[in-house]
């Protein structure tokens, strides 16, 4: 399947080497809904050329223009400062910084709930001070961090309210209300339910439900995730992901949380204390290539494994042959050690993996499976990353990640060596497109 | 079992007809300081600074004695139940007062942010947010200024046949009917208590979306899924 050339219109480069079956899951799914939508996308930075990545950079235009915006409060403390930034439509643009870095205050000027001080934001070219306040506000959907929502109304009448105040009737409210319950994986048994009867996840769905309930064009997302425990914030992540792809909103998204920024950005703003832009920039980019310091400071120590996440794991080379059935014969174990593997994995009759153990140890029929030394989280090459394959190895007492297929059946094994020499390769094919820096991470 | 309730002609009332002129002369305050007090509190919300000034007043309002009030009053309005429904409007003031402003307070600030940005203005703002989510802070104010207003109003037989339930207390004590006298006292606090009760009715009708006593509420719950 060779997608690829169709989606990069304006990279101008079939990339052969990185098929569909390599990319992430994510930019499957996105490729997949967008293919075919709109060819005037453009993919920008150094690495719009591999084929992956320009997948998930696709720009269809700019929605949101802010433009050279300050806010300066009475007590002379200024939040924003000469603010340029250009929100392109349909993607998701993350706004990350620590706290007082002005980023909740860029967010809450894009719908009036603070006026700039200088400066205009545009919302599809026209100033959005154009028209009334609340005709705005209407037109755009706005999530906020322990949800907000109305303690004394029912799940659907919270879900309802901008289309009543938008003057549809209860049936149709009603309705809508019901339908997206259901886009946002939300029961629809909890529809006459009030806030206090759902948890924090669920609350913060509906949220969600409620600032799509009008379809705006526009999401204001204001730190929506971050009041909920790690394992909730992860689904709610994928699933806003997923509701992205069915709808292609332009997303505005505020969040502290530099992992949240890259795992849900087509772009990211990076912001500094005062109202700075540090750097705008996609979230390859930003690991790759931090602008100043101040980026690299904030991007953590391990921005390197981070940036793994963005190679697929697919051309990883998988050996087959240390694995061996729990009933296999003693000629298949003994062919299996005279390699140069020093563990051979051991699988059900199914051919799910049980564990490893030394060649040595296994006797033919009588392979006790509590005996076997645990062989981590496996990874599935066709979805996930390189970064997850390497954390399969590392977390392998053995050094040697599992591979599995979607049903979770063993499909190969691959040491931490290979790991590492495929890290290295794609530095240098990423970097061999263009910037002098491939001879610097290919020794 | 009627002539328990018969009643002496100079208290001019049969004693169901006392009862309700006691109720008028109780709950009528109640509301009209509850007309004054939402936008005062409103006000004290809005300006923050107006909040302990005006608390200042109100408490030195609650402090003047009821018969100075009267005294002050009966020159503009003579002997009638006005004279005795101002004060208690006047003191119920003290009570509603905060707890308007505590419970419009108790508002999240998401929520009202949410609501601003879908698009509310400031008037729908204060009356489908707001006040629907203040309502059980303003009824816990209106049941206390509702109970001691009905105890208040006892004291309306000073300025002469106003006091309801008083005059007949006030009666049994003079003439020295027991009879009187209890039925004044018990009268009182059946009529505060079936008030009370009915406001926390009221409340738990308003506010389906309040979580109720932790584990009844839950087991409620999981029998009307059942039965579903």
């Amino acid at each position: 399947m060779t997608i690829g050339p169709l989606l990069c219109g304006t990279c101008g480069r079939s990339e052969g080497r990185v098929s569909i079956s390599g990319l992430s899951g994510r930019s499957q799914q996105r490729s997949r809904n967008t293919s075919g939508l709109d060819s005037s996308f453009n993919c920008r930075g150094p690495w719009s050329k591999a084929g992956n990545l320009c997948q998930t950079r696709r720009v269809f235009g700019v929605l949101i223009r802010i433009d050279s915006v300050t806010k300066r409060y009475p007590d002379g403390t200024v939040a924003v400062d000469r603010l340029s930034l250009e929100i392109p439509d349909r993607s998701i643009t993350v706004l990350v910084g620590p706290s007082g870095c002005g980023k909740t205050t860029t967010l809450r000027m894009i719908n009036r709930m603070v006026e700039p001080s200088e400066g205009a934001i545009l919302l599809d070219g026209v100033d959005i001070r154009q028209q009334p306040v609340n005709t705005l506000r209407r037109s755009m959907g706005y999530v906020i961090q322990n949800a907000g929502l109305f303690q004394h109304r029912t799940i659907l009448d919270n879900i309802a309210t901008v289309p009543r105040l938008l003057g549809w009737s209860k049936e149709k409210s009603r309705a809508r209300a019901r339908e997206l319950m259901e886009r946002v994986g939300l029961d629809g048994a909890l529809a006459k339910r009030y806030p206090y009867q759902l948890s924090g996840g669920q609350q913060q769905r509906v949220g969600v439900a409620r600032a799509l309930a009008a379809d705006p064009p526009v999401l204001l997302m204001d730190e929506p995730f971050s009041a909920v425990d790690p394992v909730v914030r992860k689904g709610l992540q994928d699933e806003l992901l997923r509701i992205q792809d069915e709808l292609g909103k332009t997303i505005v998204f505020v969040t502290h949380d530099i992992d949240e920024a890259v795992k849900l950005g087509t772009m990211v703003a990076v912001m500094r204390t005062g109202g700075h832009l540090a750097q705008f920039a996609p979230p390859a980019e930003l690991l790759s290539h931090p602008a100043d310091e101040f980026v690299e400071d904030f991007l953590g120590a391990d921005r390197g494994i981070r940036r793994l996440s963005f190679f697929p794991s697919a051309g990883l080379e998988l050996l087959t042959e240390p694995i061996v059935a729990i009933d296999a014969t003693a000629e298949r174990i003994a062919a299996a050690g005279s390699g140069d593997v020093p563990y051979l994995l051991v699988t059900d009759p199914d051919g799910k993996p049980l564990g490893w153990s030394e060649p040595g140890d296994l006797t033919a029929g009588e392979i006790e499976t509590d005996r076997l030394l645990p062989y981590g989280r496996p990874f599935v090459p066709g979805t996930d990353s390189l970064r997850a394959a390497l954390d399969c190895a590392v977390l392998s007492p053995t050094g040697w990640a599992v591979a599995v297929d979607t049903e979770g059946r063993a499909a190969g094994v691959v040491s931490q060596v290979t790991i590492g020499e495929a890290i290295r390769g794609a530095h240098a094919e990423r970097s061999a497109d263009g910037t002098a820096t491939a001879q610097k991470v290919a020794p | 079992m009627n002539e328990l309730f018969d009643m002496p002609s100079y208290l001019e009332h049969s004693y169901f007809g006392l009862v309700g002129l006691h109720l008028r002369e109780a709950l009528l305050p109640v509301l009209a300081g509850l007309l004054v007090a939402l936008p005062v509190a409103q006000l004290c919300v809005r300006f923050r600074w107006l909040y302990p000034p005006v608390m200042w007043v109100t408490t030195v309002l609650y402090a003047i004695p009821s018969l100075a009030f009267f005294v002050i009053l009966i020159d503009y309005t003579g002997l009638s139940e006005l004279t005795v429904m101002i004060p208690l409007a006047v003191y119920s003031l003290v009570v509603l007062v905060p707890a308007i402003v505590d419970g419009v307070r108790s508002v999240p600030q998401e929520t009202l942010a949410a609501a601003t940005a879908m698009g509310l203005g400031p008037v729908r703002r204060y009356l489908q947010v707001q006040l629907p989510i203040a309502a059980p802070a303003i009824l816990a104010g209106l049941r206390v200024a509702s109970v001691s207003s009905i105890s208040l109003v006892s004291v309306g037989m000073l300025i002469g046949n106003e006091g309801a339930l008083g005059n007949m207390l006030d009666a049994g004590l003079k003439y020295d009917q027991p009879r009187l006298v209890w039925l004044s006292v018990l009268g009182t606090a059946v009529l505060a208590i079936l008030v009370d009760a009915l406001l926390i009715v009221l409340r738990v009708l308003l506010t389906p979306w309040m979580p109720r006593g932790t584990r009844k509420g839950s087991r409620t719950l999981v029998a009307k899924e059942a039965a579903r």
